[in-house]
């Protein structure tokens, strides 16, 4: 099916064979710009321009750099920032990396930034104003652009993907042939279209419709596959809310996730400190119009939802493929007909402590976050502030934190006076990094504690041994935050604060 | 890198589908700066019944019995058999360096994660791909027969059980190649570096915004 759900190879003629062969998706147009060589076996040399790296997984490449005598191909293009084991508190970040309580973090923080010095390589270090995810710094400075290849040693690079970019994330080795080569050794991944129409209902965010295409088409669903997220709602929808969408394209099992290029993807892009100036954002921009898939362009698979039967979702297993809508019960694993699947959620309910046909919004909280590269930009921070707004959060809960995804985020919600909302409500207000999205530093659950949060996983002790994550929107964790218990944000908002 | 031509090994079990890079190696081990040393955190969460710290010695740490890999059945294995997904969620190389220490040269499943399917021909390890049926007979056997051993063949790309089956498996050329022989990739990219070159040079005339340079 092509682009606009037109049938387009059963009976159709040779003209419109032709048509087809030369109509490209954006992915396909991404990848022939980007083929420096294909190989008789399948194989490619593709060229990356843009290579964002943090404290995580980039110490062994480094060394093994250093153990073969190579230097960056093009350093140039590397930014770097330490993000997964900062600490999120105002205190323990005062006195810079060497503050760092958790001795292990430290050395794996000082090691970035020793190592960024050793190769001349820019980095954002951890006081440094511009310091962030680096998912979210990457849009945010213009590092990242339209029509780029962009991966960096995580796999929430797709996140870039929002810009109408190729992007993904590689594995350890790969950072090291990528910093040595500026180049990855690839194949092609087929294509494949969620297309989302209509428009979204009061209170459904672009965090509910990735969790509604997770939930349908499975955590392995997009497996192989480039992802494109088309349709009017994403259309409508902001760049913070595109990049939320392909942020969790992994999670979906698709490496890449990606969003056209439209005049949204221009105005954001324009003015950032990396993007290009003059004659250049002349000629960028008249490139980047192209970044779209032509119609009638040929697609392995094609996913349709509707706008209409999205609802805002709350994950209740270990899986973030295990999502309902928030007024929905605890699925019955003994429904399930797939041995294997109704072992997976029987071992969900009993890791997260849940019983089959109990309401989601019958589950207490411990504990609440909003933040992670899924969702910690400025529209996420709005979203919970408008909610908390006037309220506050309910006794019963131990913690509530909102980590403001960069330093630039963090001062533009501080301007809006965001943060004062968020504190007169009972949040606390962190300073920028991953934290309890994977709970490398100190931000983490207890064993059985329940959290509501806008992370993009809910696997088995992620946040914290033993802790249970529920995936939800900024919205719909600061209105847990203040009952205490899910409950329909929309519900919340209705009722005066 | 370590090659990988042909390996007989103690088939172990992880029965379960979408096992996740947070359950083969938990965060917290990841603050090494180093390669190895990762295996005796492998399935941390699920091996001991303690929450395991980076830098521990695990040697006292309590067991958790019920599971697979501290039977003294699977003692030595080095094939790890397991279901459809494996490998899920982060891109951490770490999932492979912990496979790798612990002594698996191969995981056979019906399907794995890209990355981390990506990651293990790095590392010497090898991924196979057999249907759910194949997969869930050579599950029955290994439960059936203590000692279970599969041999793997990369150049023939097959799997033979100890009843003689003969399963074949796909896998693609340059990653064959690569793995058969060992062979550093960035020292054949490198080779190309004319052609890296070349690109560069028409790239920048049609598009010179992507090779400004980042800077401080």
């Amino acid at each position: 099916m092509g682009i606009n759900g037109l049938a387009s190879s059963n009976g159709v003629s040779n003209d419109n064979e032709e048509q087809k062969m030369s109509a490209r998706t954006l992915y396909d147009k991404l990848w022939d710009a980007h083929l420096v060589q294909q190989r008789d076996d399948g194989s490619a040399l593709i060229y990356i321009d843009r290579h964002i790296i943090h404290e995580v997984t980039s110490p062994q490449a480094f060394e093994g750099l250093r153990l073969a005598g190579r230097k960056p191909w093009r350093v140039d293009s590397i930014l770097a920032t330490p993000d997964h084991n900062v600490p999120t508190s105002a205190l323990e970040r005062a006195s810079g990396v060497q503050g760092i309580q958790d001795p292990v973090s430290l050395i794996q923080v000082q090691t970035l930034d020793d190592n960024c010095d050793e190769f001349g390589i820019v980095e954002y270090k951890i006081n440094d104003h511009r310091q962030g995810i680096v998912h979210v710094i990457g849009p945010e400075s213009g590092a990242s652009l339209p029509g780029m290849t962009i991966v960096c040693g995580d796999s929430h690079t797709a996140t870039n993907g929002a810009l109408g970019a190729l992007a993904h994330g590689i594995g350890t080795s790969e950072v090291e042939h990528v910093m040595a080569t500026q180049c990855l050794v690839a194949k092609k991944m087929k294509n494949m279209l969620v297309k989302v129409e209509g428009v979204l209902g009061e209170g459904v965010t672009s965090k509910d419709v990735i969790l509604a295409i997770i939930g349908k088409i499975g955590t392995a669903g997009g497996t192989g596959y480039a992802i494109e997220f088309g349709g009017q709602v994403f259309r409508d929808m902001s760049m913070e809310g595109r990049m939320t969408v392909c942020n969790m394209a992994i999670e979906a099992g698709a490496r890449a996730g990606m969003v056209a290029v439209d005049q949204t993807t221009i105005d954001y892009v324009k003015g950032r400190p990396y993007a290009p100036k003059g004659e250049d954002w002349d000629k960028a921009v008249e490139a980047w119009r192209d970044l779209v898939s032509d119609e009638g362009a040929d697609f392995d698979k094609v996913i349709e939802l509707h706008a209409d039967d999205i609802l805002p979702q709350v994950s209740w297993g270990t899986s973030p493929e295990m999502v309902v809508p928030v007024h929905a019960s605890v699925p019955d694993p003994d429904q399930e007909s797939d041995p294997v699947k109704r072992e997976g959620m029987k071992r969900a309910l009993d890791y997260m402590g849940l019983k089959a046909g109990q309401p989601m919004t019958a589950i207490n909280l411990d504990r609440v976050f909003i933040g992670s590269c899924t969702n910690s930009r400025i529209e996420d921070i709005r979203a919970a502030a408008a909610v908390a707004k006037g309220r506050k959060v309910a006794s019963s809960i131990k913690q509530a934190m909102v980590v403001p995804g960069s330093g630039q985020v963090k001062a533009q919600a501080e301007k809006e006076g965001l943060h004062l909302i968020l504190l007169e409500a009972g949040f606390e207000w962190r300073e920028p990094g991953c934290s309890m999205c994977l709970a490398m530093n100190a931000d983490k659950l207890g064993a059985g504690e329940h959290c509501a949060s806008t992370s993009n996983r809910n696997f088995e002790g992620r946040q914290g041994y033993g802790g249970r994550t529920h995936l939800v929107s900024p919205a719909m964790a600061a209105a847990a935050a203040i009952a205490g218990h899910f409950v329909d944000v929309r519900e919340l908002t209705a009722t005066a604060a | 890198m370590k090659a990988f031509t042909q390996h007989t090994g103690i088939a172990a079990p992880m029965d379960r589908a979408n096992v996740d890079t947070d359950m083969i190696i938990p965060k917290q081990f990841l603050k090494s700066i180093k390669r190895t040393g990762f295996g005796k955190n492998l399935f941390d969460e699920l091996r001991y019944l303690d929450e395991g710290q980076p830098d521990q010695e695990c040697t006292g740490r309590p067991l958790n019995p019920e599971f697979p890999l501290n039977f003294a059945r699977y003692k030595g294995a080095s094939v790890l058999l397991t279901r459809k997904n494996f490998g899920c969620g982060s891109s951490r190389e770490h999932a492979p360096w912990a496979l790798e220490d612990f002594g698996f040269r191969s995981v056979i499943a019906p399907s794995f994660a890209e990355i981390f399917y990506n990651n293990c021909f790095k590392n010497g390890i090898l991924p196979i791909t057999l249907s759910e049926e194949v997969v869930e007979q050579l599950f029955q056997e290994m439960y059936a027969h203590e000692g279970y051993a599969l041999a793997i063949d990369l150049e023939a790309q097959t799997v033979t059980t100890p009843g003689g089956d003969v399963f074949a498996f796909d896998i693609d050329e340059f990653r064959k190649h690569c793995l058969l022989n060992g062979l550093d990739d960035i020292g054949l990219t490198l080779e190309h570096a004319d052609a890296i070159k070349a690109y560069e040079t028409r790239r920048r005339k049609k598009a010179p915004w992507l090779f400004d340079a980042v800077r401080g």
